[in-house]
């Protein structure tokens, strides 16, 4: 088998006395959309953090297409090809829409010491962006500030300025978390269509959307994975049956 | 080595001033985060007030002893008429607006007591000195100063340390809405919290009042002084406003000492007079550079900042 | 719309400002070109500032620091008898620069109240240096021998071509600005401002844009401070007193930030209402001081944002 897209071997952080992550060990194949479940607080947003080089971990190794990046930030994970979207929104609220993925666009072609040609005219630049924009439904949307953008419409912003960076990997903090029935389905519907396009990680509390879109899943608790398999596997497992889905699916 | 000690005890009296300032503008800081320029100008009200109720009462203490209670005072009527309004703007907003409030306090200073620098005269039973060691006399004001400097650390100590209001700006300074789901008064904790701020700084003025020349602008001297101390010590700690004030009175009082005769020695004497006054007058602001360079977030950082 | 008018006013602007010379040569009033001239380098200054504040969110209250050595370059080059204006400027950029650069790689690696505290401590020492600085006069300062010579060029003792070459330099600085913000560069800083977590994780490392921005403002800085050594034809340092820098930070507020236009306005709204009160009492500072209050409580898009909004 191929070497996984990334693999991470004893990952561990903590904060103050508490530990968030502890020696997570997490192997995510190219293609597969991996689902990370976990009641709250069993450190799946610090996960996430690591994954993204936000946090700096206490010990442990992250591989990423084939190289060690354990010692790069996130601006350099970022450029190697690992986009993320946060637990909280997190666009560029005074841009507009398409000037949010146009930034992402520009962090990714080249250095940005240009000082005279406005950037809102360059279309290599606005091209590539409106087409993401399109593509994730929201090419009507382009002039609208961002902070106007419904809660939904953001989500989707962002999935869009994590795509804009063109990313192998793309990690996703509770993406519909916050939204109601019908913004749920839409951005479901919309990972569904990036599947095997892109690799994805997926932290998420709504079962639902992650028996539909994972191809395997692992379970965290107090920070540790206690179990990866098929949605099936991990259904059947008694030990996360007991530990996590036997407590409610919601916490 | 009388001297060396000497200077020491100087730099510690400074060091007690600079901590009851910087313990003030820290606490304020850490439960409010507001950015209070204005600090300096309550440290030059509570001098002002201690001169002018002094020679009103014509007693140096009873001066004192008014003037803290009507620096407290002043303090609470500037945060309930102006910045109550700033703790949730954001700092650039903070800065500007006690920054106006620093111009409008040195203008009225100037023209109720003039421009010209005043001086406090002791009474004789604080203006000499006493034998500390054989050889050694020291001023008994400025070992006063200190006394009464480490005293109210240690009442600032307790106060934090078991008492209710203690337990509450302790919380306060984490987690705010956790105060209010208490039930407490928020405003007035924060009033409170800024009066008992005022008061410090008050203290360290009526202080300053017979060592340092009382005139319009001397707030802003300490201020900036203060500031490398929080740089130094770290933001919204008690125990960082202690450390760092420590470590700049003593720097500094030491720096402006012996820096000039150290210097004579490895240079010209001619080239350490130039250079020692220049550079002494520098010395804490480059070792704020270097503490920054090597710990950006001060010598102790307050957790989960 | 936005637009067409913010031309509008820019064109307005720039026309009145030309027309200050005559129209004080036909009232009979020289005083206030050189009122209008230290206005426009003091615009220069509060435009330098915006870019860090307004567009890279960097709360610097020391940019009177670069205004200080700035006017200590052209002071000292010109107390050794060298008055070449071309040199004189040239280094006063690259010292301010350079300044500029020590200080934000410093500060610029933290944040907030960290940054504000630091910037203000590192100009406060400057002063100081600048006190100690026996040889050019320390506390007091020293006159400036002699305007900057240009070989011929211009002749900055003539108060109309002083006054022209400092509109030039506004204009060019305006016309920088603009293009700057709007360039990719541009975007950066303003992106990190905006969200800096966000345009971290989208791949932008702002450290250096930032400190680019740092830099290339505190150059511009330095020059208006070689242009205010010229003006005052003194030197001191009071140029670098931390309350210059609070005024020049409350012009680009007063003006509106963000706007690079607006601190100009700014720049001249508080030195005219400064003259004007001035004239009225000794004791101004007391209406300036809670008039500064009352700005950053209730009107804190500035007055570009009165005159500028749509509809």
């Amino acid at each position: 088998m191929a070497e996984p897209l990334i693999a991470v071997r004893g990952l561990s952080k903590s904060f103050g006395g508490l530990r968030a992550t502890d020696r997570v060990d997490l192997d995510v194949e190219d293609g597969e959309t991996h689902a990370i479940i976990g009641p709250n607080g069993a450190g799946k947003t610090t996960l996430i953090g690591q994954l993204a080089g936000d946090l700096r971990p206490d010990a442990g190794t992250t591989r990423f297409a084939g190289r060690d990046v354990t010692s790069l930030d996130a601006p350099a994970r970022s450029r190697l090809g690992l986009a993320r979207s946060f637990q909280i929104t997190s666009i560029f609220p005074d841009f507009s829409a398409l000037d949010n993925v146009a930034l992402a666009v520009q962090a990714h072609s080249g250095h940005s010491f240009h000082f005279w040609r406005p950037a809102r005219a360059e279309r290599e630049l606005r091209e590539p962006a409106l087409a993401v924009l399109g593509g994730v439904g929201l090419g009507a949307r382009a002039d609208v500030l961002a902070a106007n953008l419904a809660h939904g419409e953001q989500r989707q912003l962002e999935i869009a300025m994590a795509l804009a960076t063109r990313p192998r990997l793309l990690l996703l903090d509770e993406p519909v978390a916050g939204m109601g029935l019908e913004e749920t389905q839409r951005m479901v519907r919309l990972l569904s269509t990036l599947k095997r396009r892109v690799t994805i990680v997926l932290v998420e509390h709504d079962m639902d959307a992650v028996f539909t879109l994972a191809d395997r899943i692992s379970v965290m608790v107090y920070g540790r994975i206690i179990a990866t398999g098929s949605p099936e596997e991990v259904r059947g497992n008694a030990e996360v049956r007991r530990a996590y889905l036997g407590e409610g699916t919601e916490s | 080595m009388l001297l060396v000690l000497e200077q020491g005890l100087n730099g510690l009296q400074y060091g007690v001033m600079l901590f009851l300032m910087a313990a003030g503008l820290t606490l304020v800081f850490g439960i409010m985060n507001l950015v209070n320029l204005a600090h300096g100008s309550l440290y030059m009200v509570g001098a002002y007030l201690a001169t002018a109720f002094a020679r009103w009462t014509g007693s140096f203490v009873l001066g004192a002893l008014l003037a803290l209670p009507a620096t407290l005072l002043v303090g609470v009527v500037v945060e309930v008429i102006a910045l109550r309004t700033l703790y949730e703007r954001d700092h650039l907003d903070q800065v500007l607006a006690t920054f106006g409030l620093i111009l409008f306090f040195n203008e009225l200073v100037a023209i109720v007591w003039g421009r010209a620098a005043i001086y406090t005269s002791l009474p004789p039973s604080l203006s000499g000195s006493f034998v500390l060691l054989p050889g050694l006399r020291y001023p008994t004001y400025r070992a006063l100063v200190i006394l009464v400097g480490v005293a109210a650390a240690v009442f600032l100590y307790v106060l934090v340390t078991s008492t209710r209001l203690g337990m509450l700006i302790r919380a306060g300074a984490s987690n705010r809405t956790m105060v209010a789901a208490l039930g407490v008064n928020i405003r007035r904790l924060y009033t409170l919290v800024f009066g008992l701020g005022a008061a410090l700084a008050g203290l360290a003025g009526l202080m300053a009042g017979p060592i340092y020349a009382v005139q319009p602008g001397m707030g802003e001297q300490i201020l900036i002084q203060v500031f490398v101390v929080i740089i130094i010590g770290g933001i919204g700690s008690i125990r960082g406003a202690v450390a760092g004030a420590m470590v700049v009175g003593m720097v500094d009082t030491l720096g402006r000492a012996f820096l000039r005769p150290t210097l004579s020695t490895i240079v010209s004497p001619a080239a350490a007079d130039k250079a020692g006054p220049a550079l002494a007058s520098m010395l804490i602001y480059l070792m704020m550079a270097a503490v920054l360079f090597f710990r950006p977030q001060g010598l102790f950082p307050t957790r989960g900042r | 719309m936005a637009i067409s008018r913010r031309a509008i006013v820019l064109a307005a602007g720039a026309v009145l400002l030309a027309l200050v010379p005559p129209v004080a040569g036909l009232l009979n009033q020289p005083f206030y070109v050189d009122l209008f001239r230290r206005m426009m380098i003091f615009a220069i200054a509060a435009l330098s500032l915006d870019l860090i504040l307004g567009y890279g969110g960097m709360v610097s209250f020391g940019h009177a620091a670069y205004l200080g050595i700035g006017a200590y370059a052209v002071g000292i080059f010109a107390f050794y008898g060298v008055d070449n204006g071309f040199l004189q400027w040239s280094v006063a950029i690259a010292a301010s620069a350079a300044a500029a650069l020590v200080i934000g790689v410093i500060s610029i690696r933290t944040s907030g109240v960290y940054f504000i505290m630091i910037t203000l401590a590192f100009t406060q020492m400057l002063y100081y240096l600048g006190i100690s600085l026996e040889t050019y006069g320390g506390d007091n300062g020293m006159p400036l021998k002699t305007r900057s010579q240009f070989a011929g060029l211009v002749d900055l003792r003539n108060p109309s071509a002083f006054y022209y070459v400092v509109l030039a330099l506004l204009l060019l600085f305006l016309l920088l600005g603009r293009r700057l913000v709007d360039a990719r560069f541009g975007m950066v800083i303003r992106s990190a401002r905006s969200n800096e977590p966000r345009a971290r994780a989208i791949g932008f490392a702002p450290f250096r844009y930032k400190l680019a921005a740092f830099v290339l403002a505190g150059g511009a800085c330095g020059l208006a401070g070689a242009l205010l050594a010229n003006q005052t034809e003194y030197l001191t340092p009071d140029f670098m007193h931390w309350t210059r820098s609070g005024e020049i930070m409350f012009m680009v507020i007063l003006g509106g930030m963000r706007t690079l236009f607006g601190p100009v306005l700014g720049a001249v709204v508080l030195l005219g209402l400064e003259d004007v009160l001035s004239a009225l009492t000794e004791h101004w500072q007391i209406i300036l001081g809670p008039f500064l209050v009352v700005v950053v409580l209730f009107a804190k898009r500035g007055l570009f944002g009165l005159v500028s909004r749509d509809g």
